[in-house]
């Protein structure tokens, strides 16, 4: 028997730096250092666990869309465990949104193979967390998502969704789409082993063509949605600051009150 | 005038907050059609009329509670073949959007997320929403298909706008793919007796400084005397004092009560994502370099073992 799973990653802007728009009104990723996204990682670590306990033959291959630096985050996947990367890369791509993105996604995983794909939850710069739905409708494959625990076995894939009103054990028959949360477990950091292996390990790079997409299909002018302004948001007005002298909660109760929260 | 297709969250018929939210939203558009599916559909009409459905498709099936998301996807994709909205509106929790986008990519519609705020225009509804951490807005438009846009809790008040609300059968034919996903079992949360975390008006959190779950009881006596929901950061989740179904941050719950209560939270990034658009902010932190602090409109330099107690001793005295 063997696994083959495929899992999504994206690079995005880092989001502790100082994010903007470019003029196009894209997600401006010239200005602001990118990386893989950190709920990409819960994804890359649940598909190693998943392969180091199986007694299959469980291969590991990370999938990314997105401009040349993307690779890093391939690469950084690749030093923490994963076999192999495919990076979809055409200047045709530029400014695709989510429905546009998940056809490229869905493309090449059918050309790649698979038996489970996973995903993380949301990126971290545009977080829809709508893709894993999306590629699962597109696959028509089941979708078992958002889950803290994920587990296969015998081609069957289990796993905890812990939803707003319940916590649910959800159970499908591969091939499936799964997206895994930041409570599914610590990711791993790469060794330097690792580091130096990936160094070795295979990048296959696709353009749309190599996909059958054309490129009237993705994009920024063929988006199904468009941005018409983006504004960044006023820095709030300076609030009072206090020091607590021994009466500090009953000054913030005096203000609770002023603004009628009392 | 267009009809605007809401649906419905709804526990065993009794309406979540954020679906008349959505009510508000849809009539600004058309005249709000509302879909409720699964045990109770039926019993939401009289709420849904008295907010402003003019209409009310039920469909009932034990697909809904038995599979993940597909049949509501199936029952949505009806309601539209049905109707032909001129928009579809759905709460923007995690399962919404993912009923949501599955629909949009069905129907050959552009999908926009987590919007805060939504206007009629001669194009069609135009979004407001709150990206990079709430550090911009930005407006968008869903320019192929009908437009299908999902909500965040708290966008708009509850009105009441008393209307028709004729409760009518949707006609539902399951996809092969309803049945794909089973739920084996489900265990209902315990209710706190709190507001939920997205819908409440008042939230107060606590964070790494709190330092134990078991002073969390400070946070939650706070909490109660102003009738609030409780939160917590990341820092406090990861470190096991509190459940991840409160944390507020980045990749917990995003928030935007009327007041928003930080005690012992620096105010890292991925906090601030999730509490940015708070209307009225408040701190208290040891540490008066403390990011959180640039945001408040009012902050309190201390320890919050001292000021907590003390602030909530003060409410429930003032409120007698």
């Amino acid at each position: 028997m063997s696994l083959r799973i495929v899992v999504t990653v994206k690079y995005v802007p880092d989001a502790t730096g100082d994010r903007h728009f470019a003029d196009d009104l894209t997600v401006d990723r010239d200005d602001v250092d990118g990386l893989l996204s950190e709920l990409d990682e819960y994804a890359v670590e649940q598909a190693l666990r998943i392969a180091e306990n199986s007694d299959d033959d469980v291969e590991v291959t990370v999938l990314t869309v997105g401009p040349e630096d993307a690779k890093d985050a391939l690469r950084k996947a690749l030093s923490m465990g994963a076999d192999k990367a495919i990076h979809v890369e055409d200047e045709d791509l530029h400014g695709t949104d989510a429905i546009g993105t998940s056809l490229v996604l869905a493309k090449a995983i059918e050309k790649a193979g698979y038996d489970l794909v996973i995903s993380g939850m949301a990126s971290t710069d545009g977080s829809m967390g709508v893709v894993p739905a999306l590629l699962a409708e597109r696959l028509g494959v089941p979708q078992v998502t958002l889950l803290s625990e994920v587990s296969v076995e015998d081609g069957v894939v289990k796993g905890r969704r812990d939803g707003d009103t319940a916590s649910e054990q959800l159970q499908a028959s591969l091939p499936a789409v799964v997206s895994v949360t930041d409570q599914s477990g610590e990711a791993r950091y790469p060794s330097f082993k690792g580091i130096m292996a990936a160094k070795k390990k295979p990048v296959t790079s696709w353009d749309l063509s190599d996909l059958d997409i054309e490129a009237d299909e993705v994009g920024l002018e063929n988006a199904y949605t468009k941005v018409e302004s983006a504004a960044e948001r006023p820095a709030r007005t300076a609030g009072t600051i206090v020091k607590d002298e021994g009466e500090g909660g009953k000054q913030l109760a005096e203000f609770l009150a002023s603004q009628k929260f009392i | 005038m267009a009809e605007v297709l809401v649906y419905v969250d709804h526990v065993g018929g009794v309406v979540r907050k954020p679906a008349l939210e959505l009510l508000t939203l849809a009539r600004r558009i058309g005249d709000p059609v509302a879909v409720a599916l699964g045990e109770g559909a039926a019993d939401t009409a009289g709420t849904l009329a008295e907010h402003g459905a003019v209409k009310i498709l039920t469909h009932d099936a034990a697909e809904y509670a038995e599979y993940l998301v597909v049949p509501k996807v199936d029952a949505l994709q009806a309601a539209v073949e049905q109707v032909s909205p001129a928009a579809v509106l759905v709460s923007s929790s995690a399962e919404g959007k993912e009923i949501a986008a599955r629909l949009a990519l069905r129907i050959g519609s552009g999908i926009i997320t987590d919007a805060v705020d939504l206007q009629a225009s001669d194009e069609g509804p135009v979004a407001t929403q709150s990206v990079f951490a709430a550090s911009y807005t930005t407006t968008s438009r869903v320019t192929k298909g009908v437009p299908v846009i999902t909500v965040k809790p708290n966008s708009a008040a509850v009105e009441q706008a008393p209307a028709a609300g004729a409760v009518e059968a949707l006609n539902v034919t399951f996809s092969e793919q309803a049945t794909g996903t089973k739920i084996t079992s489900r265990t209902p949360r315990e209710s706190t007796g709190r507001p939920e975390l997205t819908e409440a008006a008042i939230v107060v959190s606590g964070g790494r400084g709190v330092g134990g779950a078991e002073n969390f009881a400070l946070i939650e006596s706070l909490a109660d005397s102003l009738g609030a929901a409780v939160g917590a950061s990341r820092a406090a989740v990861d470190a096991g004092w509190y459940p991840h179904t409160q944390q507020v941050g980045q990749t917990g719950k995003t928030v935007s009560p009327q007041l928003y209560i930080a005690a012992g939270i620096s105010g890292a990034i991925q906090h601030r994502a999730g509490m940015q658009t708070s209307k009225t902010i408040v701190a208290i932190n040891k540490d008066p370099e403390a990011p959180i602090f640039d945001l408040v409109d009012y902050g309190v330099v201390g320890d919050l073992f001292e000021v907590v107690p003390q602030l909530t001793e003060e409410i429930k005295a003032r409120k007698g």
